[in-house]
C-alpha cells in the first residue's frame, strides 16, 4: 500500500517542511472524500481533525433561523481547513460543507496534538504555517464587516 | 501746466492734481466705463459703483486686527487713506450667483439656452496691489487651465485697472511677506499714489497701458519731478514698514504637507465656528457649486453657479456621507489649499497677504500665527509625519 | 460675449463645456435590484464622442442635477454611449425611473483614463469591487479587442452578493475563454451559490502573473482598493504598477468648482485615474 507521503510533500501548505517532520504528519493522515453537500464538521463537534484541500470546494457555513444557511467563507483546492484543532476547547465554530465532490488529506488531531507537545520544533513549524492562515483570513472578515459596497442611507 | 504736448508714455511717472480727479472719472465715463471703486456702506469700505469723487470715503480710514473693525475719520482728506475692506473685486469677476443655463421640456425634446451674463465695461478704481494680484491669482484659475470660465474670461477683457499704492498698511496687512505689495508693479492701466503735503494734494501716476496712457491723456497732467518722485517712494516706503502681521512663508507648501497631523489643528478646530467668513472675504476663494432647479410647473429647469466655501459640510458629501465632517479636517483643508497645495495646482501661493481674513473672523483666528505656530514646533510633535512626496504623475 | 475656450481641451470636449448635450435612452438593462446599464444614442442623430477607458460623463437628469457616471461601455464603438449606474442619490435613483425615448443630458468625456498601453507585453490584474466594475469594463473590452498585446490577463471580481454581480450575461463568456483568467467572489451568500464566498483579495492567492512586471488596474470602493493594493503589494506587484481610481464630489467636471479636490489633485482633472504609489500617503491621512 502505498503512503501519503507524496501527496503531503506536494501539498503547498506543507511546501518546505522537513521530512521528518512529513513523516510525523503521515502518521495522522488520511484520505478523505466528500460528495456535494456532505458536512465535513458541525459547528459545536470536537475538532478532531483539519483537513488540507486537494481538490473541490467547501463553503464555512452559519446557519441562522430566519436567514437559513449564509456562507461566510469558501475554502478552495490548496488551502488548509480547520484551526480550532490548535486552540481549546478544539470545538469547530462554523459548518463545512462539500460544494463540490470534494477530495482532502485529514490529519488525526488528537494524534498530532501529542505529537507537537513532545517535539517543540514540530510545534513551532507547524503554528508558523498556520498562524498566516489565521491572520490573513481575520483581515478579510474585517474586510466583510466594513460592509464597503452597502449605501448608507 | 494743462494737458502735456507730448503724448503719455509708459514708464514715465507723471502727476495730477487732487482737484482734477474728477476729471478722470469723466474720461472713465467718456470712455463707457462704468466705476467701481470704493464707498461706505454699512460701516464698512465697500467695493460699488460711485459716479464722482464724492462718494469716495474722502477722510476716512479703518481700524483692522483680529475680528475688528472700525472706520475712523482721518486729519486729511485722502481719498485712498485705508487699506482693503470686506469686499474684493473678484465679485464681479466671479459673481457670487449667476444663471448658466435654461433647459425648457417642449414637443418631445428640450430645448437648452446658455444664460451667461455679457458684460459691463467697468472701470476698477483703487485696486490694492494684493488685490491686483489676487486677480492675477484668479486668472490663472479660470483662464489659465484646460477649461476657461466664459463668465470671468469675458468680463476681464473689459475691465480697465486703476490700481492705488497703499498710502496706510492696515492692522492685519501682510502683503509685504507674501511677496505682493505694497507697491504696485504691474496689471493695471494706471496706479496713483496719493501725496498730501501742506498745502499740497497731488497722485503721482503710473501708466501701465495704452488705455491707461489715453486715459491719462485726457486729464491735466504733467511729469513728475524728483520731491514728487521721492514722496511716492517715501509714501510706499512708509506703507511697507508698518506692515499689522508677517509672515514666513519659506516652502509653505511643504511645511504643511508634512503636517496633516500636527496637533495645533485641533488647538484652531477648537476655536473655529466653520462660519466661512474668511473664503467670503478671501480675494483668490473660487470654489463654487451647481444648481438646478426647476419652475413649479416642473417644465422649465435653470442651473446657476454659486459662491461655495469649503468649510461647509456639503462640499465634500459623496453618497451616504460627508468625508471632511469634522471642523479641524475643513479648516486643515482651507490653510493646506490656500498656503500649499495651491502651488502645486497653480504654481503661486493662493494667499496675496490682504489680512481680510483675520479682520473678518469672529473668533479672530490669524493664519499667520497659525503658520508660525506650526514652523516653530513641526520636528518636536509627536504626531509630525516626515517629508513624503505626494501628488500626481 | 465670449465663448473662447481653451484651444487644447482634451479630447471630446464640448464648445461649452458646462451645456449639456441631449442624448436619448435606447435600452436600459437591469443589472440589479439598484444598478441598470443605460444604452445611449445622440438625441441629434449626431456621431457621439469618442472617449478613453476611465473617463466620465456628467449625466444631467432635467430639474433633477447632474451625477458623475465613468463610461462603461466599449472605447472602440464611439457611436454607442454607455452608462452603469446606481441608485444612491437625488439624482442617481429618478434615474432608474427612465425609459426607452427619455432624453438625458450629456457633459464630457472628462478625466484621464486607465493606462492600457502602461501594461503592453506585460501581466495585467484587473481587481474590481462591486460597481467598480463598471470603470474597468472599458479597459476589458479593450484589452480583449487587442489581446495579443498583453500577457497574462486576471479578472479578479468581488460583489457583496450574487444578487448585486454586474454583467451576468458577460462575465460566464469572460470566464469561458482560455485567454482571460476570471475568478468571482461574493462577501456573503446563501445556499444557492455554489461560486466562491470571501472578499476580493481572498482571489488573489495562486494567480498566474508576474508580479515583478504586472500592472494592476483596481477599482471599488476606497477601502476595498487600499485592501487590494495591500494584498498585491504582498504578493510582490509594486505600488508604481498599480492604479486607482477615486471619486469625490463632482460639479463641473472641469477643475473650477473646486469640490473634488483630493490635496493637491483635482479628481476630476488630474484623475480619476492615479498611480497608487503618487497618493498612497495622503490616502493613509484621514479626512483629507
Amino acid at each position: 500500500m502505498e503512503t501519503l507521503e507524496p501527496v503531503l510533500v506536494r501539498h503547498p501548505f506543507l511546501q518546505g517542511l522537513p521530512h521528518e517532520y512529513i513523516a510525523l504528519l503521515v502518521g495522522c493522515a488520511s484520505q478523505a472524500r466528500f460528495d456535494t453537500g456532505d458536512f465535513l464538521f458541525r459547528m459545536g463537534e470536537d475538532a478532531s481533525s483539519f483537513y488540507l484541500v486537494r481538490h473541490g470546494q467547501v463553503s464555512l457555513e452559519w446557519f441562522s433561523p430566519d436567514r437559513g444557511p449564509v456562507t461566510i467563507e469558501t475554502i478552495e483546492q490548496g488551502d488548509a481547513l480547520g484551526w480550532s484543532w490548535l486552540i481549546p476547547p478544539y470545538r469547530w465554530e462554523l459548518d463545512g460543507r462539500a460544494q463540490t465532490p470534494t477530495l482532502a488529506l485529514a490529519f488525526d488531531a488528537v494524534c498530532l496534538r501529542g505529537k507537537l507537545e513532545s517535539d517543540p520544533k514540530f510545534g513551532y513549524e507547524m503554528y508558523k504555517r498556520f498562524a498566516p492562515v489565521i491572520a490573513s483570513r481575520l483581515q478579510a472578515a474585517r474586510l466583510q464587516v466594513l460592509d464597503v459596497h452597502g449605501v448608507r442611507a | 501746466m494743462t494737458t502735456a504736448d507730448k503724448p503719455v508714455q509708459h514708464g514715465i511717472r507723471y502727476v495730477a492734481e487732487r482737484s482734477d480727479f474728477d476729471r478722470l472719472l469723466s474720461a472713465l465715463h467718456d470712455l463707457d466705463y462704468a466705476i467701481v471703486g470704493p464707498r461706505i456702506r454699512d460701516g464698512a469700505i465697500l467695493c460699488e459703483e460711485i459716479s464722482g469723487s464724492e462718494d469716495l470715503p474722502v477722510g476716512w480710514t479703518d481700524l483692522q486686527d483680529g475680528g475688528t473693525y472700525r472706520l475712523r475719520r482721518r486729519e486729511d482728506e485722502a481719498l485712498f487713506g485705508y487699506p482693503v475692506g470686506p469686499d474684493s473685486w473678484k465679485k464681479f469677476l466671479f459673481p457670487p450667483r449667476v444663471s448658466l443655463m435654461k433647459a425648457q421640456q417642449e414637443a418631445g425634446t428640450v430645448r437648452i439656452e446658455s444664460q451667461e451674463p455679457a458684460p459691463r465695461r467697468l472701470a476698477f478704481l483703487g485696486v490694492r496691489s494684493c488685490d491686483l494680484h489676487a486677480i492675477a491669482v484668479q486668472d490663472r484659475v479660470f483662464v489659465d487651465g484646460p477649461y476657461i470660465d466664459p463668465i470671468y474670461q469675458s468680463q476681464r477683457r473689459n475691465l480697465c485697472l486703476i490700481a492705488v499704492n497703499c498710502g496706510q498698511a492696515g492692522g492685519t496687512c501682510f502683503c509685504e511677506s507674501m511677496g505682493t505689495g505694497p507697491g504696485v508693479d504691474r496689471g493695471f492701466d494706471l496706479a496713483l499714489t496719493e501725496v498730501i503735503e501742506p498745502g499740497e494734494h497731488y497722485f503721482v501716476v503710473d501708466v501701465g497701458s495704452d488705455l491707461g496712457a489715453s486715459i491719462l491723456g485726457r486729464i491735466p497732467h504733467r511729469l513728475a519731478g524728483r520731491a514728487q518722485l521721492h514722496a511716492a517712494e517715501g509714501v510706499v516706503d512708509n506703507t511697507a514698514a508698518h506692515m499689522g502681521r508677517t509672515m514666513d512663508a519659506t516652502d509653505l507648501n511643504g511645511l504643511l504637507r508634512r503636517n496633516y497631523e500636527h496637533p495645533r489643528w485641533d488647538d484652531v478646530a477648537s476655536r473655529c465656528l466653520t462660519c466661512g467668513n474668511c473664503t467670503l472675504v478671501c480675494p483668490t476663494c473660487f470654489c463654487s457649486s451647481i444648481e438646478d432647479t426647476t419652475d413649479l410647473t416642473g417644465q422649465t429647469a435653470e442651473r446657476s453657479r454659486r459662491w461655495e466655501s469649503c468649510f461647509t459640510l456639503g462640499h465634500s458629501y459623496i453618497h451616504g456621507g460627508t468625508v471632511r465632517s469634522s471642523p479641524r479636517s475643513r479648516y486643515r483643508q482651507w490653510m493646506t489649499h490656500k498656503l500649499g497645495t495651491w502651488w502645486d495646482q497653480f504654481g503661486t501661493s493662493g494667499c496675496v497677504g490682504c489680512g481680510r481674513c483675520i479682520t473678518w473672523c469672529p473668533v479672530a483666528i490669524d493664519l499667520t500665527e497659525e503658520m508660525a505656530a506650526i514652523r516653530a514646533t513641526e520636528s518636536s510633535e509627536i504626531g509630525s509625519k516626515g517629508g513624503n512626496e505626494h501628488g500626481n504623475t | 460675449m465670449s465663448t473662447a475656450y481653451a484651444p487644447n481641451a482634451p479630447l471630446g470636449a464640448t464648445p461649452n463645456p458646462m451645456l449639456p448635450e441631449l442624448f436619448r435612452v435606447r435600452r436600459l438593462i437591469s443589472e440589479t435590484a439598484d444598478t441598470a446599464t443605460f444604452v445611449l444614442d445622440p438625441a441629434d442623430g449626431g456621431e457621439g464622442e469618442a472617449f478613453r477607458p476611465g473617463q466620465f460623463n456628467m449625466i444631467y437628469v432635467f430639474g433633477m442635477g447632474e451625477s458623475a457616471i465613468s463610461i462603461s461601455g466599449d472605447s472602440a464603438d464611439p457611436s454607442t454611449l454607455t452608462h452603469t449606474v446606481r441608485a444612491v442619490g437625488s439624482v442617481t435613483k429618478p434615474m432608474l425611473r427612465l425609459r426607452r425615448g427619455d432624453l438625458v443630458g450629456i457633459r464630457g468625456p472628462f478625466g484621464n483614463s486607465w493606462p492600457v498601453d502602461d501594461a503592453v507585453g506585460r501581466d495585467l490584474i484587473i481587481v474590481a469591487g462591486g460597481i467598480g466594475l463598471a470603470p474597468l469594463r472599458p479597459v476589458i473590452y479593450h484589452v480583449l479587442r487587442h489581446r495579443d498585446r498583453f500577457a497574462r490577463v486576471s479578472l479578479l471580481y468581488g460583489a457583496r452578493t450574487p444578487g448585486d454581480l454586474l454583467y451576468k450575461r458577460e462575465l460566464p463568456a469572460w470566464r469561458g475563454r482560455f485567454d482571460l483568467d476570471v475568478r468571482v467572489t461574493v462577501d456573503a451568500a446563501g445556499s444557492d451559490w455554489r461560486g466562491r464566498v470571501g472578499v476580493v483579495t481572498t482571489l488573489m492567492q495562486g494567480m498566474n502573473v508576474d508580479p515583478d512586471d504586472a500592472v494592476a488596474m483596481i477599482c471599488g470602493p476606497e477601502i476595498m482598493m487600499r485592501f487590494a493594493a495591500l494584498e498585491l503589494s504582498r504578493l510582490g506587484v509594486g505600488e508604481d504598477r498599480m492604479f486607482i481610481s477615486m471619486e469625490r464630489n463632482m460639479q463641473c467636471g472641469l477643475g473650477l468648482c473646486g469640490h473634488c479636490q483630493f490635496g493637491p489633485s483635482f479628481i476630476c482633472r488630474d484623475g480619476p485615474v492615479f498611480r497608487y504609489d503618487a497618493l498612497a500617503p495622503l490616502l493613509a491621512v484621514r479626512e483629507v
